[in-house]
């Protein structure tokens, strides 16, 4: 039980806390937020917490009247150029998160994405190269 | 035009036109002379009558859409509306108990509000200013009531000042004013002002600073009867023996700056925000529902648009029944007026020149989230004397919003639990909805302990994941507007766009009205001179 979860009990009543549904239980959310940037650490995290929103956990994308495109078994991930720019500038519906992410969250994801989902791209990215396209 | 002797007074004018045209002409005349401003709707477009049998596609039945078939309808053009959803009002859509939403990624939430209850996972307020929307939403018979934009009941709270403790607003308010005033007044005092203010006018001053910041005679901001009508009492005055108030003690300028809960307080002075504003009664999708009424079967449904193409004969839309499948089947029209949001617009093949297409390809989308929490009792109101209106907070959840209607009543209630348009809101989008609803309950439970023993059922609708718009609302910046704006709102051969994204009011309903109703007076012009 983490600090969190003694926050959240200290503002509850004794008998409120027995009643607590069981999903109170498991892990308190964090914010994800400080001075205006996403603080996730690390490829995993970055994607599940920011690239997943649109093409999915799976990475198999997604589609309605638009279209989210998967990233899964993603040919055009064989030059990293490609995803560092993109994450970085964006791309028509894909909004640009050059200044939500540090030069090192976008090398962790982009090295992520390209060797995952089915995808080998094995050389990871550095965040020199993502500098250099700033 | 003033003591011009013998010439009718600006007043004068009025009367007679209202006398001899009736109070319609004289709001027209008013808004020609310059007294009823503040909008930029200046009633709806007239068009003449087009030559018989012209015909328009309108691609889209939101705002923009249904208000462009309603005008040409009535002029006389030959409507048809497209709209991919099985409903009409597009972004206008408001959520009740019985209704399913099917998010991209295909979770799909059945809502369970009690009749009567409802989460508009969209646009929630109409500004009084905003006279084009309130035109079609009386026009179409949709009863409004008032939102509640600020209530000084309700909380401001933030996770570190006043030791993550919630304040009403009202305290934070009467504080922060109070502290200023009396600091302004201290510096008035001792002179430093003077090179500003001339003697009279320091007096003037420090009469007007005693009263804005509710100062004692000394000037000083304190504890007592002055203070405590502003921020509230400890206990509030009464009748009877027990009557007798005692007032609350301020916290002191450290804690009030330390809390850095201006940004929650100033929202209501935006022009959008100040009062008057309404909601329409029984949810802000009556709006849409009514103007679909109103279009009754020029609307195809459950028709997604594939492929636009014109030449000069015409346009050719293509579209796919989406409930009955089959092949792709093909709607021809001579003019085409297109509200397609643009991060799907941008995702179908059309005939139009390099200009529109860049401009249409350069716009993603804003984020946006809300979270619908329906309560076992109305506890706010009844633990905690809050009738409407919105708590902010600096927690990923950013504001609760209490319903602005069915006040005292005995039953259940909903909440806007969450209402997030920061970058935090992708991570919450990333999540699936139950885990949504679930952080929504956990940060609010920090301000409304009741949360946890309450809870019923709720909602979450993630803007990215809204499988005909991905994304809440455009964005412009003042490089992109002088690079696309004028590109996007030009008329490409016998189409012309219009919804909130041509518009200088992205992300407001009024947006989707004026631009509509600009776009089809531009193609009525082009058509008569055609
Ligand atoms: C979270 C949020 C809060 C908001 N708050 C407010 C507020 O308080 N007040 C206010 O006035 N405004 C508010 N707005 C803005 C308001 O909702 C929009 O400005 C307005 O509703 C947009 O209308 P529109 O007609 O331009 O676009 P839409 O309503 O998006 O209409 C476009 C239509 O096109 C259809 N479509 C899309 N793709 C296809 C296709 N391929 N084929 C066929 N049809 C298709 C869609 O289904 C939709 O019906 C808010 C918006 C959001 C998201
Ligand atoms: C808000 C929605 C959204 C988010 C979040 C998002 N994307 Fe995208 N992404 C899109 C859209 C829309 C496209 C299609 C762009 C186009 O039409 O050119 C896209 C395209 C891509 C492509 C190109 C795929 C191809 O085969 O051409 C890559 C690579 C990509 N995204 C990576 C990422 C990564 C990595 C992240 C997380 C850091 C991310 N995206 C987050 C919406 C999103």
């Amino acid at each position: 039980m983490g600090v969190r979860r003694l926050g959240l009990a200290a503002l509850c009543s004794a008998a409120l806390l027995a009643a607590l549904p069981a999903w109170a239980q498991t892990a308190a959310p964090q914010p994800m937020v400080r001075n205006g940037m996403l603080t996730m650490q690390g490829g995993e995290a970055v994607y599940n917490n920011l690239c997943a929103a649109c093409h999915m956990r799976d990475a198999k994308g997604a589609a309605g009247a638009g279209v989210y495109p998967a990233l899964a078994g993603d040919r055009r991930l064989a030059a990293a150029a490609y995803p560092i720019r993109l994450v970085i500038h964006g791309q028509k519906g894909m909004p640009a998160f050059g200044s939500l992410l540090a030069n090192d969250q976008i090398a962790a994801v982009v090295t992520y994405v390209r060797t995952h989902f089915a995808n080998a791209y094995a050389a990871p990215v550095t965040a020199a190269e993502v500098q250099a396209m700033r | 035009m003033t003591g011009d002797a013998g010439a009718p007074s600006r007043r004068d004018l009025l009367s007679m036109i209202g006398v001899v045209a009736g109070s319609t002409a004289m709001y027209m005349a008013m808004y020609e002379l310059g007294y009823a401003q503040a909008t930029s709707f200046k009633g709806p477009a007239k068009l003449s009558t087009p030559p018989t049998g012209t015909s328009v596609l309108i691609l889209g039945a939101g705002v923009a859409g249904m208000v462009a078939a309603l005008e040409m309808r009535d002029a006389g053009y030959k409507v048809q509306v497209l709209e991919y959803q099985d409903r009409p009002g597009g972004r206008n859509w408001s959520l009740y108990g019985g209704d399913t939403f099917t998010e991209l990624g295909g979770a799909t939430q059945h809502v369970g509000f009690d009749p009567g209850l409802y989460l508009n996972p969209g646009p929630w307020r109409i500004p009084y200013h905003h006279q084009g929307i309130l035109h079609y939403a009386q026009r179409t018979g949709v009863e409004m009531e008032p939102f509640v934009q600020t209530n000084f009941n309700a909380y401001v709270h933030s996770m570190t000042g006043y030791g993550g403790k919630p304040r009403r607003y009202r305290e934070v308010q009467a504080d922060y004013q109070g502290h200023v005033a009396e600091l302004l007044g201290k510096c008035a005092q001792q002179g430093a002002l003077d090179q500003k203010v001339s003697k009279e006018e320091r007096e003037i001053l420090l009469e007007s600073l005693r009263e804005w910041g509710a100062l004692d005679k000394n000037y000083d901001y304190v504890k007592g009867m002055t203070s405590s009508n502003r921020r509230g009492f400890d206990l509030d005055p009464g009748g009877g023996l027990t009557g007798a108030p005692r007032p609350s003690e301020p916290d002191a300028l450290g804690d009030v700056l330390s809390a850095r809960l201006w940004t929650a307080m100033s929202q209501m002075s935006d022009h959008m925000h100040q009062s008057s504003i309404f909601q329409p009664k029984g949810g802000m999708g009556m709006i849409g529902k009514a103007m679909g009424r109103e279009l009754g079967p020029l609307i195809r449904y459950n028709s997604k648009i594939i492929d636009i193409h014109q030449d000069d004969r015409g346009v050719t839309v293509t579209y796919v029944d989406t409930k009955t499948g089959g092949p792709p089947r093909t709607a021809t029209a001579q003019w085409c007026v297109c509200t397609i949001p643009l991060p799907v617009l941008g995702q179908i093949p059309m005939t139009v020149g390099a200009p529109l297409k860049a401009a249409i390809d350069h716009m993603a989308y804003t984020p946006s989230l809300k979270v619908g929490l329906q309560f076992k009792r109305r506890f706010w109101e009844q633990d905690e004397q809050i009738y409407g209106g919105i708590t902010y907070t600096d927690m990923p959840n950013v504001s609760i919003g209490y319903p602005n209607h069915g006040y005292f009543s005995k039953g259940k209630g909903v909440v806007l639990g969450a209402y997030v348009g920061t970058p935090e809101c992708y991570t919450w989008a990333a999540k699936p909805p139950e885990e949504r609803i679930k952080d929504a309950l956990y940060w609010g439970s920090k301000i409304h302990p009741q949360y946890m023993s309450e809870y019923d059922c709720g909602v979450a609708v993630a803007w990215h994941r809204v499988p005909w718009v991905l994304g809440c609302k455009s964005q412009w910046t003042e490089a992109s507007r002088a690079e696309h704006y004028d590109n996007l709102a030009a008329i490409d051969g016998r189409i012309v766009l219009a919804g909130e994204h041509v518009s200088y009011m992205a992300g407001w309903q009024e947006g989707s009205v004026t631009s509509a109703t600009d776009a089809i007076k531009r193609l009525h012009q082009r058509v008569m001179s055609a």
